[in-house]
């Protein structure tokens, strides 16, 4: 045990209480919070701040407009509901098609399966009534573009989008993973959930490792397609729409999200103060060197496109 | 750099005061650092029993015992009834004194104290050297025969002990003397003013000696009979003395010094027929409690905010208290570093709580029967589609029916322990399904059945170690603990190390890295 203890150590594996304490604590201010809790404010930044993200239909904020979730929903025969305050994918309702008119109308789901619209009424009642929210206090509910399937993930998704995770340290991207739903998670793509990781090379962004449940996958269990190898489109850009993330959020430690949609190209989904750990197991890499590595560097150039170099720079450095 | 130096500083200086009150409670007043060792107390009582006259005022005078080597006065109090209680010191020994203006007919009053024995008995209890007293002034006809007495002993005796021995012999002689005669048909041996008078015919000698009454501390001696014995000075300490056999010997172990002195054991004015009875009885309680009752422990600085000074009811309330920040450890330790899943915080510390309340066992059935049918009740509400708050409510409604169910069922069956549960339990038990049905929409089932283990595993560990007498013990008698629990805490709270979950959880992580070092 000493011995892992050890591996570990020189791996520079990050742990969740240094994270916590050296990270987390130091580098995002609690104020900052809402900003990346509350998807709304998320958005209006990211726009305001030029980066993409997916258009909003409508926010319910009461019972009241509640009632009223058919006629909003009139124009749009596929789209997203979620909570502005949600956290781990949950809460997020997809619906891909909507058949029939008037009362009669159903909204399908990516399973196949259809949904009435009293159905999504009591869904938006339980995000407005706090059940998704992270504090468990009452919530807004988001009516949204649906990001399409990427053809380019055809292979190795089930259902869902996936979506491409970066850690963002004082603006400097130093990891990345792609995390790709699986009938286990349900569409959706969070590790925890079933979801899968795979490790994305930061200079080339080619895939590589997967981690499926924090064990080791090659392959993806819906499809039996190999995970590694994949090239990410536009990695420069990608990159470079992560740091430029940490501009308008102030957030020294910060998870950014992206999805790609065939259309709109690169969108940010979601910003996340307190990013999770399973990056390392996906790059079989840990972040603690990388990190420090950061640390060395003062000053941190102002900008992004500096940032991505560096972040490059950093990565090879302590590899 | 300066943030972690004021923190060494910060724990240094938790840890040091409380190692340093720890060290003078435990060697400077001897507070047991173990639970459970007991000690014996003793409960004395003094029965004053008389008939007053009529319409005379009363005046009742009880020496007191004190403090002695040996024996520590924990407490004492006094049934005075309409009587006037006031103390005071005579010769060095405090009375009590009752006192009324009108009275009448038979009446009782009582004196009680209970003494802590910490050492042995010594005559030291005695006091000082007193002042050779004056020659008495002996009336015929005795007189010539107590000069003539002290004379003839005077000379077949070489000092005071010798002496004393010798005098004593004579009087209490099988046969006596014709002087003797003399003497004692005024002097009674067998009266309990016997020893009073002794030392009245030693002083014709310039001998300081007194009476000396005192209990035997036997268990249960519902009649104590008050054993007088003569102390005699010489000049070097006191010298005890059987007054019945003129024997030299030491103050019997045990023996309570009630009065020491001239001066009888009960003075009555206004009264007749007085006589005061004595009773003896052992107490154990934990030492613990009894050397926080010393006098000397009082009037240390660092006990006076001790718990032990508080009503009974609000110190059981801080012995549980007192254990909750171990509790609280024991979580920070489990979460940080062990890596064990638990619902909240402290949820787990509270959970333990109620098993307090509940007994362990019955305590781990009542949870899992009540969390597992009040997550199925919510599943059957989530079938109706209802919100969230009231769905919660509704669980716990449907809850607190279940646990209503099962203590009259256990009733019915004639188990009393199902009737165990109080409010407290009942409210956490709520508390721990709602947070449940959080996480298991929130995170699923996985996560929420995870945390429901680590969570019981916690609260049942917690629990162990809650009751220990050990720790409860420590907690109460030295709350100093916590300082030494909170600098724990400090040191936990900065630990950024893996916990022992992540060995495991970031094992693959290491491909390839393994090979490199």
């Amino acid at each position: 045990m000493t011995g892992v203890l050890r591996r570990l150590r020189t791996a520079g594996i990050l742990s969740m209480n240094r994270r916590n304490l050296d990270y987390i604590q130091r580098h995002n201010p609690r104020r900052l919070y809402p900003l990346v809790d509350d998807k709304l404010i998320t958005r209006e930044r990211a726009i305001a701040n030029g980066i993409a993200v997916p258009e909003t239909f409508a926010v319910i904020e009461t019972e009241h407009q509640n009632r009223k979730l058919g006629e909003l929903l009139e124009a749009h025969g596929d789209f997203v509901i979620k909570p502005a305050h949600g956290s781990g994918g949950n809460g997020i309702l997809v619906i891909h098609e909507r058949i029939g008119q008037g009362k009669r109308t159903s909204y399908m789901r990516g399973d196949g399966r259809p949904l009435r619209i009293d159905a999504l009424r009591f869904h938006v009642s339980n995000i407005l009534s706090g059940l998704y929210s992270l504090s468990g206090s009452s919530d807004r509910a988001i009516i949204e573009y649906r990001v399409k399937p990427d053809p380019l993930f055809k292979h190795i998704s089930f259902r869902g989008i996936p979506d491409i995770r970066m850690v963002v340290y004082k603006g400097v991207p130093l990891m990345a993973m792609l995390r790709l739903p699986t009938s286990g998670s349900g569409g959706k793509a969070n590790l925890h959930q079933g979801a899968i990781g795979v490790g994305v090379d930061m200079f080339s962004g080619i895939t590589a490792h997967g981690v499926h449940y924090e064990r080791p996958a090659q392959r993806h269990p819906d499809t039996g397609y190999p995970l590694a190898g994949l090239q990410l489109p536009d990695w420069e850009t990608l990159l470079l729409l992560a740091a430029r993330c940490h501009d308008f959020t102030e957030l020294g430690y910060l998870g950014v999200d992206v999805v790609l949609d065939p259309t709109h190209g690169p969108l940010l989904l979601e910003l996340n103060a307190r990013p999770g750990l399973s990056i390392q197991l996906a790059n079989h890499c840990g972040l603690l060197h990388r990190l420090r590595a950061a640390d060395n560097i003062n000053p941190i150039p102002s900008n992004a496109a500096q940032r991505v170099t560096l972040g490059q720079k950093l990565v090879k450095q302590t590899d | 750099m300066r943030h972690r130096r004021q923190f060494v500083v910060l724990i240094g200086l938790l840890l040091l005061v409380a190692g340093a009150s720890l060290y003078h409670k435990v060697f400077n007043l001897h507070l047991p650092l173990l639970p459970g060792q007991m000690d014996d107390a003793w409960a004395v009582e003094a029965h004053i029993n008389f008939t007053a006259d009529e319409r005379v005022p009363v005046r009742v005078e009880l020496p007191l015992p004190e403090n002695q080597p040996g024996f520590s006065r924990i407490s004492e109090d006094f049934v005075t009834r309409d009587f006037g209680l006031t103390t005071e010191q005579v010769n060095g020994g405090r009375h009590a004194i009752w006192s009324v203006r009108r009275s009448g007919g038979t009446q009782s009053l009582y004196y009680r104290a209970v003494f802590y024995r910490d050492g042995t008995a010594s005559t030291d209890a005695l006091g000082a050297q007193p002042l050779p007293p004056a020659i008495p002034d002996y009336p015929d006809p005795s007189g010539p025969a107590i000069l003539s007495v002290l004379e003839e002993v005077r000379q077949r005796s070489a000092d005071i002990e010798t002496f004393s021995r010798n005098l004593l012999a004579r009087l209490n002689a099988a046969e006596p003397s014709e002087d003797v005669r003399i003497i004692r048909a005024d002097y009674q041996p067998d009266s309990p003013e016997w020893s009073h008078q002794l030392a009245h015919l030693l002083a014709g000698a310039r001998i300081a000696a007194r009476p000396v009454h005192g209990l035997q501390m036997d268990d249960g001696m519902r009649r104590a009979r008050i054993q007088t014995l003569l102390a005699v000075h010489n000049g070097q300490q006191w010298l005890i003395f059987d007054p019945r056999t003129g024997e030299r010997r030491e103050l019997p172990k045990d023996f309570l010094i009630w009065h020491a002195g001239e001066r009888p054991l009960l003075e009555l004015s206004g009264a007749t027929s007085g006589q005061v009875r004595f009773s003896v009885a052992r107490h154990v309680r934990p030492q613990a409690e009894l050397i926080q009752a010393l006098p000397e422990v009082q009037d240390s600085p660092l006990t006076d905010f001790s718990l032990m000074g508080l009503p009974v009811e609000t110190q059981n309330l801080y012995r549980i208290l007192f254990t909750l920040p171990i509790g609280a450890l024991l979580v920070v330790f489990m979460r940080n570093m062990i890596g064990i899943r638990t619902f909240g915080t402290f949820m787990p510390v509270l959970i333990a709580l109620a098993f307090i309340e509940t007994r362990l066992l019955l305590g781990i059935g009542l949870f899992t029967l009540l969390v597992g049918t009040g997550l199925l009740m919510r599943f059957y509400l989530e079938r109706l589609q209802l919100l969230f708050v009231p769905r919660i409510a509704a669980v716990l409604t449907l809850v607190i029916m279940m646990m209503a169910l099962v203590s009259i069922v256990s009733n019915l069956l004639g188990y009393q322990q199902g009737l165990v549960i109080s409010v407290f339990p009942m409210v956490i038990l709520a508390m721990t399904i709602e947070r449940m049905s959080v996480v298991w929409e929130e995170q699923g089932a996985s996560e929420a059945m995870g945390q429901a283990a680590g969570s019981l595993f916690t609260a049942v560990l917690g629990y162990l170690l809650m009751t220990r007498p050990l720790v409860t013990h420590m907690v109460f008698v030295f709350p100093e603990t916590l300082l030494i629990v909170l600098a724990l805490l400090l040191l936990l709270g900065r630990y950024t190390g893996y916990r022992l979950s992540e060995l495991w959880r970031f094992r693959h992580a290491l491909w390839g890295h393994g090979a490199q070092s």
